[in-house]
């Protein structure tokens, strides 16, 4: 029996470098402690990340690490995991890396339910570009780029994923690491793609603009933290949500004389697509955020599905003999004359 | 009228009791060519055409051409469908400049091909389909086969084919389109007919071909006879014609597509590196098959995977590679300008990877069922940074078999990626292929270094300059690699002024070292003269014949093939120092011309095609003798 690791068993040499008061150094330190918790092994972990600030996460952890290029994360750490899939995989990834360059590589990668932890680091923002708007920043987002106000529309990770078919969808604030070490953990349990969006703080580009969520003020009313099985409650269980006749969400006062708890809507992770969806609409300030693991449910990993096709046909036809195939088809034989033999 | 007779005629037996043609005439070679509409089946006639030539042990290379439409509208020229088979009893390297004998199905299939028909050739046409909105389509004004322009120039029998074939499935319950889709197997047969083949193994073929709808294939084996029949029993045809076998070294033979051979050499070069290999791809014309075929042979070490485009392909393949398996991707020039940032990565992080680029016309998505070679460039060039890699060529499809092996070879040795370059024409001809044993082929076993003593993670081989291939799940070697410039030992990210320009020289030296393992090149000829041609990949047939060909007409003429294209034989150098010219022939606008003008200071002519067909040897020998 080898001796339980720590966090600092994860810390890698390098000197972390990003900026003070970044939602990063929170995250990294969340994972490196849950990779303690949980049981990970050094050498049979591996973080591959894209680009972005987000992206030099890999160099801080001491496991394999691969910081690859804009947006393709997800489809190297496809190949590595057909490669071997006994290796517990992180994809670190940012809201312009995974959403914009990266979507369609995010999209495939949470359709097949390729056995990946996937670590979205949600500021909507592109930090290491220095500020231009990113494909979930708010609308009207003045930057570089659009110094008169963004005006197109932000994607939601969370609906993003959904629609992908995703298996594991969980959201978690940076900041908040009581929350976000069980998800991180209930992830890497997950068989399967796991996403976490991440709310993550940018202090130099887009600092506050999750106030709505994050700040403690507010938080009560503005956090929906979610159990399964539980009724959809906050503001110390005195509001909670219930569905209207038409479908949609509505804040209701619990309590006696109120609403009743019996009421609200029960939060599944394994609930219908049309109660997930419901979930990933709900935003702060007009509703509270719904906050931890929004959708869990069981499927098979294409890592498993497709190795196990090969250990199949292994099975059916036994080993090839290359020999036999190169011989394989139309084949005739020359004789000694130089003349094909009949 | 063959292209030329090297035995006599000698009349047909009297007596039998069904009538033979009056003549029997032995020729050296032939060249046939099936043309018709791209639903007429002319690929499948011509591939079993190609059988029975193989069969009949004669020397053999086809020339597939098809549309890129899938069945573009039908009639059409745009929808023509070709198939040129070249069979010899001689040694040939090429499909052949022009068809001697021209099959065309229908009047679109005529008008496309008559021009590229030798003076006095044989034309055989289905009459059945020239109808006046047959002949709209295909924009004749009116019906060539009441000219007589057409008659004076050519052998012209027109046959009313669709007529025939209906006739001989009267008694099936086949549906009107499907006995029209019978028709190829007249052709074949009457083909069949007319060089002497045997028509057992024919039969047997067409009923392996259609063993899941044996009712077809019991009326295309009905269609088969009944042109094989009607050029035994019509007199319309005067004789028929014998290629003798050509001389073969004794061995096991099969006829081999540069697709399939890639293919094959990718499972053959995972087995000699004992590593599993993971190919990763996205459909493309004309790389698609080498994909359909590997997806075959998940029990010989390959897995596959479709990728959701060209750049997740080349991503899981370098994802492979860095997880300890070859990572193997292929595609066509428009895939392999979006795999260029992946392939980048793959040479900053110095893990294998063999990228098979199967080239097509191009700019853009120019001419993707054309052959041509100008992505030479691309390969070199097309990455950001100073980013080397080795590159070679395939020059015949059995040759792509090898190149494979190499360029796996090469990729796991010097940990590099590596562009296997082959093209449209390499890819769908084919040539009989002797088979090797897989114990005559050399192993290369890798290792993934699993002991950390002294080891660094951009440490290098002194000889090779590679860095150790350090696999994932290997404990106590845990370390992080990426795009960023590396340090020269450690491969932390590393910003270092002097750091970077040791590490792109040694990047270019490694690179350049690939070289040290390079034999002889492949020279016919002296080693001087007055003239020496060079090429590379795909062009080799027509190059190597035009040589022969030439130095046949007393000339000093000599041919060497470049497979290695990056780096280039530092031996090319010297060799053409001893030519009064060189002239580098190629499907492109010069561009191995330009390469070896700037790495020999060599004054090189050019000869250059943009056709989107391969090079006759006609065209290689009028170029060369003006240099003379």
């Amino acid at each position: 029996m080898t001796e339980k690791l720590k966090r600092k068993d994860f810390v890698s040499d390098q000197e972390v470098r990003w900026c003070p008061g970044c939602g990063d150094y929170a995250i990294l330190a969340a994972v490196q402690k849950c990779l303690a918790d949980t049981g990970s092994k050094p050498e049979n972990t591996v973080f591959v990340s894209g680009i972005g600030c987000s992206s030099r996460f890999p160099y801080y952890v001491k496991t394999y690490g691969f910081h690859s290029i804009h947006g393709r994360a997800p489809s190297i750490a496809t190949g590595l995991k057909l490669t071997n899939p006994d290796l517990e995989v992180w994809v670190i990834t940012g809201d312009g890396d995974a959403l914009s360059i990266g979507g369609n590589h995010l999209l495939h990668a949470l359709r097949r339910n390729v056995n990946l932890n996937i670590i979205l680091f949600n500021n909507k923002i592109y930090g290491l570009t220095k500020g231009q708007y990113s494909p979930t920043s708010n609308e009207g987002t003045k930057s570089p780029t659009t110094p008169f106000g963004s005006v197109d529309y932000p994607i939601n990770p969370v609906s993003f994923a959904l629609g992908s078919g995703a298996t594991f969808v969980a959201r978690a604030i940076d900041v908040d690491a009581k929350s976000l070490g069980p998800i991180l953990a209930a992830a890497k349990a997950h068989k399967g793609a796991s996403l976490i969006e991440v709310v993550q703080n940018c202090p130099i580009f887009n600092d506050n603009v999750w106030d709505a969520v994050t700040n403690r003020k507010t938080a009560t009313t503005n956090q929906l933290r979610l159990e399964d099985g539980k009724p959809l409650l906050f503001d110390n269980g005195n509001k909670g949500i219930r569905l209207t006749d038409d479908l949609t969400p509505e804040i209701v006062e619990v309590g006696e004389g109120k609403v009743a708890e019996s009421e609200l809507i029960v939060h599944k992770e394994n609930g219908s697509a049309a109660y997930h969806a419901l979930l990933a609409s709900m935003a702060a300030p007009e509703f509270p955020q719904p906050l931890g693991v929004i959708k869990q449910v069981e499927r098979p990993s294409y890592d498993e599905l497709a190795l196990a096709q090969v250990d199949q046909v292994l099975k059916e036809r036994g080993k090839g003999d290359l020999n036999a195939l190169l011989n394989s088809g139309m084949t005739w034989t020359v004789g000694p004359d130089g003349r094909p033999e009949q | 009228m063959e292209s030329s007779t090297t035995g006599t005629s000698t009349k047909g037996g009297s007596g039998s009791p069904i009538p033979t043609p009056p003549g029997h005439q032995e020729v050296e070679e032939v060249v046939v060519r099936f043309a018709g509409d791209s639903g007429d089946g002319m690929q499948l006639t011509g591939t079993e055409f190609t059988k029975a030539a193989a069969l009949a042990g004669n020397d053999i290379s086809t020339f597939p051409d098809f549309p890129a439409e899938i069945r573009a509208p039908a009639g059409s020229i745009a929808g023509v469908s070709g198939f040129q088979l070249h069979f010899s009893s001689t040694d040939i390297h090429t499909p052949g400049d022009a068809p001697n004998v021209l099959v065309a199905m229908n009047p679109a299939a005529l008008k496309a091909n008559i021009d590229d028909l030798v003076v006095g050739g044989t034309c055989i046409i289905n009459t059945g389909t020239f109808t006046k909105p047959n002949l709209a389509k295909a924009g004749y004004e009116s019906n060539p086969l009441e000219e007589e322009a057409l008659q004076k120039k050519y052998e012209v029998h027109p046959i009313d084919i669709n007529k025939m074939v209906n006739a001989a499935l009267e008694e099936t319950e086949l549906t009107s389109k499907e006995k029209g889709r019978c028709k190829n197997f007249f052709a074949l047969g009457l083909m069949c007919w007319r060089y002497e083949r045997d028509v057992e193994p024919q039969l047997a073929n067409i009923r392996a071909k259609f063993k899941k709808k044996p009712h077809l294939g019991e009326a295309n084996v009905l269609a088969f006879k009944a042109g094989f029949n009607y050029g035994l029993t019509a007199e319309v045809f005067q004789t028929t014609y014998e290629v003798k076998p050509a001389a073969f070294e004794p061995g096991l033979y099969r006829n081999i597509t540069g697709n399939e051979a890639i293919a094959l050499g990718i499972v053959a070069a995972g087995q000699l590196a004992d590593c599993p290999v993971l190919f990763s791809g996205y459909p493309i014309t004309p790389a698609s098959t080498i994909f359909h075929y590997l997806s075959n042979y998940k029990n010989y070490g390959v897995t596959t995977f479709q990728a959701e485009d060209e750049i997740a392909g080349a991503g899981a393949a370098i994802g492979a590679s860095y997880g300890g398996a070859i990572g193997v991707t292929a595609s066509s020039g428009p895939g392999i300008a979006l795999k260029g940032e992946a392939i980048g990565l793959a040479a900053m992080i110095e893990v294998p990877l063999v990228v098979l680029s199967i080239q097509r016309g191009g700019p853009s998505t120019g001419l993707p069922t054309k052959t041509e070679q100008s992505d030479l460039y691309q390969s070199l060039y097309g990455r950001n940074g100073e980013c080397p890699i080795p590159i070679i060529a395939a020059k015949t499809p059995a040759d792509a078999f090898y190149c494979a092996i190499e360029a796996t070879r090469i990729a796991t040795k010097y940990m590099t990626p590596v562009i296997l370059l082959s093209d449209g024409y390499i890819a769908n001809g084919a040539e009989p292929w002797k088979l090797p044993q897989v114990e005559d082929l050399t192993p290369f076993p890798v290792t993934h270094l699993k002991d950390a003593n002294g080891w660094m993670p951009y440490k290098r081989d002194e000889e090779t300059l590679a860095r150790a291939w350090v696999a994932p799940g290997t404990k106590g070697m845990e370390h992080r690699v990426g795009g960023l410039e590396k340090d020269f030992l450690t491969g932390n990210v590393s910003y270092d002024a002097d750091n970077h320009q040791k590490m792109c020289q040694v990047r270019e030296d490694k690179v350049r070292g690939v070289a040290n393992d390079y034999g002889d090149m492949d020279i016919e000829g002296e080693e001087s003269g007055d003239v020496l041609i060079v090429g590379w990949g795909g062009t080799h047939g027509a190059l190597r014949q035009a040589a022969g060909v030439l130095r046949g007409q007393g000339k000093n003429i000599s041919h060497v093939q470049i497979r290695h294209v990056w780096p280039l034989n530092p031996k090319l150098g010297e060799l053409m120092k001893n030519f009064k010219k060189v002239i580098v022939c190629e499907l492109n606008m010069g561009q191995l011309r330009t390469i070896i003008r700037s790495e020999f200071l060599v004054d090189v002519e050019g000869y250059n095609k943009m056709q989107g067909k391969p090079f006759t040897v006609a065209e290689i020998c009028n170029a060369v003798s003006e240099l003379v």
